[in-house]
């Protein structure tokens, strides 16, 4: 596991945390996109030996957490039709929708089962031919390309039983509505290394001429956030606007082509909600019409389920880096991860999960 | 056996059991007391304090790299009876077998359990058998109780333990869930993660040579490590401090948690335990435990403080200290 403890390793981090406190002279609130980066950064503890003037707000980049409450009630519809074999990823089983999860579902009697891939459900699919298959496709431009292929596969298979229950969220697009609000305190960004290798680098190019802020593209292990916040505030220091790759082992300026043609030729652009913010226009994936018969909202009826999220929960201002978990009324108290409110406790990668499981003493 | 299956009749108490019992349960595990066939078992009193135990064990997949569900049901019992420092002398086992089970499967679960009670030193010594038709339970469920005996000078509790005394673990932490875990969702690394599954008395005895004096003990299964040492803070209203860096993971084991996810420290083992002991004698008992084939990784990995009160805070690699908490619930793989 030479990468790990590569990427882990305490002195390379106390030099880079060196060369930070010599740099910095002002404060700096710089907000993490990904919540894998929120997740790491909490569990090592990076965010307590941080310099004071840097403040680290956490953004909206948890697929799992900003799923509106509406589609798992839809996800819970469906996944209780008799017949269905429902298939998701793991940690979308626990999210409560408005009244239960998956978890509960399966309980029920529901054929639930956690897949890795949609390929994974396309295989479940040919071997059960008399059965409705429908794969759960959410996240955000890391997972696209594969549930696209999904789509594509069952096309070419000629499968009739297969279809995906589609929620798919954009960064730039979100990245973007922190930024034209009016509250926004953030003045530089960790893009998602993981959403870069798919995307590239020239959505965030124009996002930062446009705003005038620094992005740098980051991995997710601590040391390279910890060098991602290195390289964002020797930017800031220097009034630079420009987007940098520190995630240069994984993350190409074009991205990964195969894999946008894919999501291309699958899906079209649309508006979408976002749990604890609201509908953002332009930043979700929906199925285009060539292939809606492959739409499980469609196929199954569920298109008209909506509903209201609880008022108690502030989550959507911790999505947008306006408060941190703590300052919520309900924070540990109304709201764990055991029973969670709202988006940000629901997965282990939202802001309130993280800060709950890896309390500082 | 005139079936290749198990057949509802063979649940019935008439000429099947009899034929299942005489033709693949005996010939495993005859003993003195068992070979009598009775409803109970007559053992000889071994004087003083016993420990006694139970456990069911419904593991899916049944079979899986290092082990499968007959070990798992004889090491899971000797486990929980010799981490009060007992030593287990006998074990009932109770069988629900689903009809149309394979009997080639119910047999290499047998030998298995043959195996680990051998290697145990302990035991089956009464049992029973139940057939469920088709889906009243998923291929077959095992139930073992076991007695131990106590030595007279050991007294062990999590309520007793103090500020200053070492927490040790005895290796790796994770084999065993990650070994279910990717053999259960068909995942395969370069290097094959085998569950860790072993009786740990011989280990105990090893320990209980060094010292009488050891505070508490526990084998960390479902919620893994975190959850024992939580237990051990509640139980004791102690905080108790461990550094991330020393809690040995094997390298393929830290591969997959990271595919998927998933925290080691949160994840079962099946032949691991950790042990609180006074300062004064932590350095002998690593010592005694490298000298055993399951206690040579043996480590300490922090202690028990009089800082937060009931708390268990982990010491990260940039020296930070945090509240390790239990798991919540069942642990999921993670979409990115």
């Amino acid at each position: 596991m030479k990468y790990l403890s590569e990427y882990r390793d305490p002195e390379t981090a106390g030099k880079m945390l060196f060369e930070l406190r010599r740099i910095v002279t002002k404060p700096w609130t710089i907000m993490e996109v990904c919540g894998g980066q929120t997740h790491a950064i909490v569990r090592s503890g990076l965010d307590q030996v941080l310099p004071g003037e840097i403040s680290l707000v956490h953004g909206p980049g948890c697929p799992v957490c900003v799923t509106p409450l509406e589609t798992i009630d839809r996800a819970i519809a469906i996944a209780l039709h008799p017949g269905v074999i429902f298939c998701s990823f793991g940690d979308m089983l626990r999210v409560p929708g408005s009244r239960a999860d998956l978890l509960t579902a399966r309980s029920q009697g529901a054929d639930v089962r956690i897949v890795y891939s949609a390929l994974e459900a396309i295989k479940i699919a040919g071997e059960n031919p008399d059965r409705q298959v429908v794969f759960f496709a959410i996240g955000f431009e890391t997972t696209a390309p594969g549930n696209a292929m999904g789509i594509l596969q069952a096309e070419k298979l000629g499968l009739n039983n297969f279809s995906e229950l589609v929620c798919h969220v954009l960064v730039p697009p979100a990245i973007t509505a922190l930024l034209q609000s009016p509250d926004n305190l953030v003045q530089g960004y960790l893009a998602a290394g993981h959403v870069c290798t798919v995307q590239g680098l020239s959505e965030y190019e124009e996002i930062a001429e446009k705003f005038g802020v620094p992005i740098v593209a980051t991995g997710l292990e601590p040391n390279d956030i910890l060098e991602g916040v290195l390289m964002l505030v020797k930017l800031l220091e220097a009034g630079r606007v420009e987007v940098q790759n520190q995630y240069t082992r994984l993350v190409r300026h074009e991205g990964n082509v195969h894999a946008r043609k894919a999501v291309a030729e699958v899906f079209t652009v649309c508006n979408q909600k976002w749990r604890g913010i609201g509908e953002i226009p332009g930043s979700g994936l929906m199925i285009r019409e060539k292939f809606s018969r492959y739409d499980a909202a469609r196929k199954f009826g569920v298109g008209d389920i909506n509903v209201r999220e609880p008022e108690e929960c502030i989550s959507g201002l911790v999505l947008q880096g306006l408060r941190k978990p703590a300052e919520c009324a309900a924070f540990g108290v109304n709201c764990t991860p055991e029973k969670p409110l709202g988006a940000t406790m629901v997965s282990s990668e939202g802001a309130c999960s993280a800060y709950y499981k890896y309390k500082a003493i | 056996m005139n079936h290749d299956t198990v057949q509802l009749a063979h649940g019935s108490g008439g000429k099947l059991s009899a034929e299942l019992v005489e033709k693949l349960f005996l010939p495993r595990f005859a003993n003195r007391a068992l070979n009598r066939l009775e409803d109970q078992a007559v053992l000889d009193n071994p004087g003083g304090r016993l420990a006694f135990s139970t456990d069911t064990f419904v593991v899916d997949p049944l079979f899986f790299p290092g082990g499968n569900i007959g070990d798992l049901a004889i090491n899971g019992t000797v486990n929980d009876i010799c981490m009060c420092g007992a030593q287990p002398i006998a074990l009932s086992a109770g069988f629900i077998l689903e009809e149309g089970l394979p009997f080639d499967i119910l047999h290499r679960i047998l030998l298995a359990m043959e195996k680990a009670a051998a290697e145990a030193g302990v035991k089956i010594v009464t049992g029973d058998t139940k057939v469920v038709p088709r889906g009243g339970c998923d291929k077959i469920f095992i139930n073992t109780s076991g007695i131990g005996v106590l030595p007279e000078d050991v007294a062990m509790s999590a309520t007793g333990i103090l500020p200053g005394d070492r927490i040790i673990l005895s290796g790796t932490v994770a084999d065993h869930g990650m070994a279910v875990m990717t053999c259960r969702e068909g995942l395969s690394f370069q290097s094959e993660i085998e569950s860790d599954t072993a009786p740990l008395n011989g280990l105990v005895e090893q320990m209980l040579k060094v010292s009488r004096k050891i505070r508490a003990m526990r084998d960390p299964t479902r919620g893994g490590l975190a959850t024992t040492l939580n237990e051990f803070a509640a139980s004791s209203g102690r905080g108790i401090v461990i550094q991330q860096s020393l809690v040995p993971v094997r390298g393929s084991v830290q591969g997959a948690c990271e595919i998927l996810g998933i925290d080691p420290f949160n994840v079962a083992n099946e032949g691991k335990l950790v042990a609180v002991v006074p300062p004064e004698i932590a350095g002998e008992m690593v010592d005694a435990m490298k000298k055993h084939p399951l206690g040579k990784d043996a480590v300490i990995i922090g202690e028990v403080t009089a800082d937060h009160p009931g708390v268990v805070a982990l010491k990260t690699g940039l020296g930070v200290k945090q509240v390790l908490d239990m798991p919540v619930g069942e642990q999921l793989p993670r979409i990115c």
